[in-house]
C-alpha cells in the first residue's frame, strides 16, 4: 500500500518539495496529492517582476502542468484546504474534496501584511503578491500617471521597480523607518542606494507614516501623520508578508505570536503527521522569507519522509539582488560592528558604491558585509565567510579587486575548501562539481547544470561555476591547446597560415594532407571559413560545398519549418523605390513573410528550398545581390542619413556607408561582422556597437572597434581619431585582416580584443603603427579578395549545375516539402511552433 | 525458427544525384528519406530525414563525418548539431533519441533503398 501524502500549496517550496520526493522516492512508495489556490501550477515568485519586462506566465513556470502528470503527481488548482481533521486524518478542499493523508505538508507561503490604514479598500490599491496581482496592476496602470509604494524594503523597492515598467510618470516609495531596507543594509549603505535611485527617477520619502488613503471610492491622494499630502492615482502595499496560517491555526496547531506555523529542527508541527515548510513555517523563532531556506526546509522534509536523517540548522540569510539595476547584497553578520570586530568602508559616492566588510578583532576571519552598487565579490566574500578562510594581510583587496596585481580572480575558486558551498538555492558544494568535472568529465556550464542541479535556481553562481570549469580544467592540463577538433591538431591560426602557405584550395585536400578521419560538423565549416577567407573564391564549388553549414550551402538562413529566408543586400540602407516594389513583387509571388530587420534590409521569411533559385533570379535581374546574411561574413553597413539631408550631419554618412559595405561584401571571416556609419556624434546609426563604427567629425571620421550587441554587449573603443576617408578604409583593411588571420573559430572582435594582451593598445601599435610589419601585405591581400568579389547568388542563378541542388527531394525536385508549415500571423505568415 | 523478413528494394535516385560527402532527400512510399554518399569512405548510408529533437525534416542537409576511435559515421542535424550514428542511428550527442536507418544498395549508378 503506497502511503498518501498531502502538500497544501503549490508555490515555489511546495513544488521543490514535490520534485525532491520524487527523486529520492525510487521504490514509488509515495502518492502525492497537491493542493493549490492559485489557478495555475507554482511559478517563479522571486522573478516576478520580470513579468512587466517582457517575461511570460510560461518562462517563470516552475514546472507545467504535464510534469505533475508524468510523475504522477495528482494537482488539483483553484482549490485550496480549509479544514484539516487530525483525528481523522484528513483535509477538506473549497470545493468540497475530502483526501486523507499519511503525511500533511504545509507549504501555503505567505500573503502580503497590509496595515489598518483607513481606505485601503479603495479602488487603485494593490498588493504585490501573484500573478493576478500583477494583471490588475496592469490594467489599472493604463490610465494612471503617479505611482506609489508603502514599503522602502526589498519587496516594495521590487513593487516600485514594476511601477517603473508600467510605464508610470512618477514613481514614490514611502518608507516608515528612516532609510531602506534597514533589514539587510547598514545607515550608510542605505543613504548610498536612496541616491542611486533617486538618479534613476524614484522619489523616496523617509519617516513617513500613512494616515489616511484619500478618494471617492478611487485613490487620489495619500494624507501623512506629519501633516503632508502626496496626490497619486495608484498604490501598492508592500509593507512586509504575513505567513498563511490560518488553517493551521483553526487546527489546533501550534503557532508563533506574530503568526508562522512552529516547527521543530525535523520541520513538524505540534502534530508529528504534518510538516511545514517555506514562508508559513516558524523555525528557529523566525520566517525564512528566501527561497534558499525554503528549498533546504523541502530537502529537509523529503529526506525525513523517505526515511532518511537531516535537520533544518539556522540558515544564512546572505542575499545579493539587482534593485531597478542597481546590485545590492549583504553577507553573514551585516551590521556587526565596533568593539566586537573592525569595519572596513569604502564609499564612492559619485558612483553610487558602498561596500563594508567586517573582520574579526584578530584580522583573521570575515565576519559579513554589506555591498551596494557593486557586488562582483559577493560570491568570493561570502564563501570566505562561511569557510572561515583565514584572510589575506590586506583584506580590502577581497572588496575591491586585486588593483593591477597578477591575481586572477578566478585562483580565488581553486582556493575554497571542498565542503564550499556554491549553488545556495540547490545545495551544490565545490566538491560535487569538481567531482563531476573530473571524474565525468563534464566540462560545460549545460552540463553541469544538468547533472548537479547548480546554477539552476537563482543563477547567481554561474560565474563562479564557469570559474570553476575552466580553473578545473587547467589544473587537469586539459585544453593546453586550443584545437580545432578531433580530426585537426592545429588552432585555427595555425591552421590558417597552413593552408595558406601550402596553397589548398579544398577541404579534403586540407583534411588528407593535415587532418585525419572524416571531418565533423565543427571543422568542416572552420576550413571552408578559412578557405574562402584566403581566396575568396566561390564556396560552393570544388566540393566545397557539403562542408559549409547547412545556411551557406544553401545560401540562406533556414528557419524553424526547414524554409529559408532571403536577404538582398541594400548597402548603407539605401533603396530605391522601383526596388522597393520588386522585393513586393517577389515576397507577394512567392507567400513570404516581410520583416524590416536589425540591419537597415528587408528579410524575406518561409521560402521553400526549390523556390530559392527563382526567387533569386528576379532579385538578381532586379539589381540586387546577395545580402550575405547566412554566411560568417559581412552583414551590414548601417548608416543615418548624414549630412546629404540631417540638419546636423557633419559628414555624407550613407555614402560612405555604401562605399565601406561594397568594400567588405563577401568577406569570409571568423564570425559575422557588423559596422555602422554615423553621420555626426549623436550616433543614430549606432556605430560604438558594431565591429567597426565610423562616426563623422568636423575634421573627418573617429574609428571605433570591437563593439558588439550580442549576448554580451560591449561599447566599441576607439582606435583613431579625425581620419580621412582613405586612412580609414586602409585601417579597416589591416584590422579585418588582423582578425581574420588570429581569431578562433566563432569569436566575434569583441571577444577577440577581450583575450590579446595588451588590449586595444597593443590593436592600435599593430593597426596604425605597424609594429608587426604586416601592413602592406595586408593592404594587397584585402585588395585581391576586393577584386575576386561576386555575387554568389548570380553565379547559382547563372549555372544549371548549382540551381540543380535547391530540391527538397531529389526524386521529385517540384514537391514541397509537406511537413514545412505555417500558421496565419496578422495580414501575412508565420512558421508552425515547433514541439 | 527462423524469422524472414521481406526487404524490397525502392529506386531513389541516380549516384550522381547525392553530392560527395553530404546528403540529399527522397521521397519513398511517403517517406522522407536522407540518403547519403560518404564518399570519402565509398560508402552510402540512408536515415529518416526527420530530426526527432525539433521535428524538423533536415538530417538531409546536415554535415556528415565521423567521431571516435571506431571512425563512427555521423550526421550532425543543421538545426541545432545533434549528431547521430549513421550505422546504428543512435544520437551521439548526449540525447535519448535513436533515428530509423535503412539498408542502401548502389547498382549501375542508381541508389536503392531498402524498406520492410
Amino acid at each position: 500500500m503506497k502511503k498518501k501524502i498531502v502538500v497544501v500549496g503549490n508555490g515555489m517550496v511546495g513544488y521543490k518539495f514535490c520534485e525532491k520526493l520524487i527523486a529520492k522516492d525510487i521504490a514509488k512508495n509515495f502518492e502525492i496529492i497537491v493542493f493549490g489556490e492559485e489557478i495555475r501550477p507554482a511559478y517563479d515568485r522571486v522573478h516576478l517582476s520580470e513579468y512587466f519586462a517582457g517575461k511570460t506566465v510560461e518562462d517563470l513556470t516552475m514546472a507545467p502542468s504535464s510534469w505533475y502528470a508524468e510523475n504522477n503527481i495528482n494537482l488539483i488548482l483553484s482549490d485550496p484546504i480549509v479544514d484539516i481533521d487530525r483525528d481523522a486524518k484528513t483535509v477538506r478542499s473549497h470545493h468540497g474534496i475530502v483526501e486523507g493523508y499519511d503525511y500533511l505538508v504545509m507549504a501555503t507561503g505567505s500573503g502580503a501584511f497590509v496595515p489598518p490604514i483607513p481606505g485601503v479598500e479603495k479602488d487603485g490599491v494593490f498588493v504585490y503578491r501573484t500573478i493576478e496581482d500583477l494583471d490588475l496592476m496592469q490594467n489599472h496602470a493604463k490610465k494612471a500617471t503617479k505611482g506609489a509604494v508603502i514599503g522602502g524594503g526589498l519587496l516594495g523597492l521590487e513593487a516600485a521597480k514594476a511601477l517603473l515598467d508600467l510605464g508610470l510618470k512618477e514613481v514614490h516609495v514611502i518608507e516608515f523607518a528612516s532609510r531602506l531596507m534597514p533589514r539587510q543594509i547598514d545607515e550608510a549603505g542605505s543613504r548610498v542606494l536612496q541616491t542611486k535611485l533617486e538618479t534613476l527617477g524614484l522619489q523616496i520619502h523617509l519617516n513617513k507614516n500613512t494616515q489616511e488613503i484619500v478618494g471617492d471610492g478611487i485613490i487620489e491622494a495619500m494624507q501623512f501623520a506629519d501633516g503632508s499630502r502626496l496626490d497619486v492615482d495608484m498604490l501598492v502595499i508592500s509593507a512586509g508578508i504575513k505567513p498563511r496560517d490560518e488553517v493551521a491555526r483553526v487546527a489546533g496547531l501550534e503557532v508563533g505570536i506574530r503568526g508562522g506555523i512552529v516547527v521543530d529542527n525535523a520541520l513538524q508541527t505540534s502534530d508529528p503527521n504534518i510538516f511545514a515548510i517555506g514562508e508559513c513555517a516558524l523555525a528557529h523563532h523566525m520566517i525564512y522569507g528566501l527561497v534558499a531556506p525554503g528549498y533546504e526546509m523541502a530537502e529537509v522534509v523529503a529526506t525525513k519522509i523517505v526515511g532518511g536523517e537531516k535537520e533544518f540548522m539556522p540558515f544564512d540569510m546572505s542575499t545579493k539582488l539587482k534593485l531597478i539595476g542597481v546590485d545590492v547584497a549583504s553577507f553573514g553578520d551585516a551590521f556587526i560592528e565596533e568593539p566586537n570586530a573592525q569595519t572596513i568602508v569604502f564609499e564612492n559616492s559619485a558612483k553610487g558604491i558602498y561596500k563594508r566588510i567586517n573582520i574579526s578583532n584578530d584580522g583573521k576571519y570575515l565576519l559579513g558585509g554589506v555591498l551596494v552598487g557593486d557586488a562582483e565579490q559577493y560570491n568570493m566574500l561570502l564563501q570566505n565567510t562561511k569557510n572561515k578562510t583565514i584572510l589575506p594581510p590586506d583584506p580590502e583587496d577581497l572588496m575591491l579587486g586585486a588593483r593591477g596585481g597578477s591575481e586572477g580572480g578566478a585562483s580565488g575558486v581553486m582556493a575554497l575548501p571542498d565542503e564550499a558551498l556554491i549553488c545556495s538555492c540547490e545545495a551544490v558544494t565545490k566538491g560535487a562539481i569538481c567531482h563531476e568535472i573530473v571524474e565525468n568529465k563534464v566540462t560545460t556550464l549545460d552540463g553541469i547544470k544538468k547533472c548537479t542541479k547548480a546554477g539552476t535556481g537563482c543563477g547567481g553562481c554561474v560565474p563562479m561555476v564557469k570559474d570553476l570549469i575552466n580553473e578545473t580544467m587547467k589544473s587537469q592540463g586539459v585544453f593546453v591547446r586550443n584545437i580545432l577538433c578531433e580530426h585537426f591538431d592545429y588552432t585555427r591560426q595555425e591552421l590558417f597560415d597552413l593552408v595558406k602557405i601550402k596553397g589548398y584550395k579544398t577541404y579534403n585536400e586540407v583534411l588528407d594532407n593535415l587532418g585525419k578521419g572524416d571531418g565533423c560538423e565543427v571543422c568542416k565549416p572552420a576550413v571552408a571559413s578559412i578557405i574562402a577567407s584566403l581566396w575568396n573564391e566561390m564556396i560552393l564549388e570544388k566540393g566545397n560545398a557539403t562542408v559549409q553549414d547547412s545556411n551557406d550551402r544553401f545560401l540562406a538562413n533556414i528557419q524553424k519549418n526547414g524554409t529559408y529566408s532571403v536577404v538582398p543586400r541594400i548597402p548603407g540602407g539605401e533603396i530605391t523605390p522601383e526596388k522597393l516594389i520588386v522585393i513586393g513583387q517577389v515576397a507577394l509571388k512567392y507567400n513570404l513573410y516581410t520583416k524590416i530587420t536589425g540591419g537597415q534590409r528587408i528579410d524575406l521569411f518561409g521560402a521553400h528550398v526549390s523556390d530559392l533559385p527563382e526567387i533569386w533570379e528576379e532579385l538578381v535581374n532586379a539589381g540586387f545581390e546577395s545580402g550575405h546574411a547566412y554566411g560568417k561574413s559581412l552583414r551590414t553597413v548601417k548608416s543615418c542619413v548624414g549630412s546629404t539631408w540631417c540638419r546636423f550631419g557633419v559628414q555624407d554618412a550613407v555614402s560612405f556607408a555604401i562605399e565601406v559595405e561594397e568594400r567588405y561584401r563577401g568577406l569570409r571571416s571568423p564570425h559575422k561582422l557588423k559596422s555602422a556609419v554615423s553621420g555626426c556624434t549623436r550616433e543614430c546609426a549606432e556605430a560604438q556597437s558594431k565591429d567597426f563604427g565610423i562616426i563623422a567629425t568636423e575634421k573627418g571620421w573617429n574609428l571605433y572597434v570591437c563593439g558588439n550587441g550580442g549576448v554580451k554587449p560591449r561599447h566599441a573603443e576607439l582606435l583613431a581619431t579625425d581620419i580621412d576617408s582613405e586612412t580609414c578604409l586602409k585601417y579597416i583593411d589591416r584590422f579585418l585582416m588582423f582578425y581574420i588571420k588570429t581569431a578562433e573559430p566563432l569569436t566575434r572582435t569583441a571577444p577577440w580584443l577581450d583575450k590579446m594582451e595588451g588590449g586595444i593598445n597593443y590593436l592600435k601599435s599593430v593597426v596604425i603603427d605597424d609594429v608587426l610589419g604586416m601592413g602592406e601585405t595586408w593592404d594587397a591581400e584585402m585588395n585581391l579578395l576586393v577584386e575576386a568579389y561576386k555575387c554568389e547568388w548570380k553565379e547559382v542563378v547563372d549555372n544549371p549545375e548549382l540551381r540543380k541542388r535547391f530540391t527538397h527531394f531529389v526524386n521529385a525536385p517540384k514537391v514541397k516539402d509537406p511537413n514545412a508549415k505555417f500558421e496565419p500571423m496578422r495580414e501575412m505568415v508565420k512558421a508552425a511552433e515547433w514541439k | 525458427m527462423v524469422l524472414e523478413q521481406t526487404i524490397t528494394w525502392h529506386l531513389a535516385c541516380n549516384t550522381e544525384d547525392i553530392p560527395a560527402d553530404g546528403g540529399a532527400c527522397a521521397l519513398i512510399e511517403g517517406e522522407q528519406v536522407a540518403i547519403y554518399n560518404f564518399a570519402r569512405r565509398g560508402e552510402w548510408y540512408a536515415t529518416q530525414n526527420l530530426c526527432p529533437h525539433r521535428q524538423q525534416m533536415a538530417l538531409s542537409r546536415g554535415m556528415i563525418g565521423s567521431t571516435g576511435a571506431e571512425a563512427e559515421p555521423k550526421v550532425a542535424c543543421p538545426f541545432h548539431k545533434k549528431t547521430f550514428s549513421l550505422k546504428s542511428g543512435e544520437c551521439l550527442s548526449g540525447d535519448d533519441y535513436v533515428i530509423k536507418t535503412y539498408p542502401v544498395k548502389v547498382e549501375n549508378g542508381q541508389v536503392f533503398i531498402g524498406m520492410e
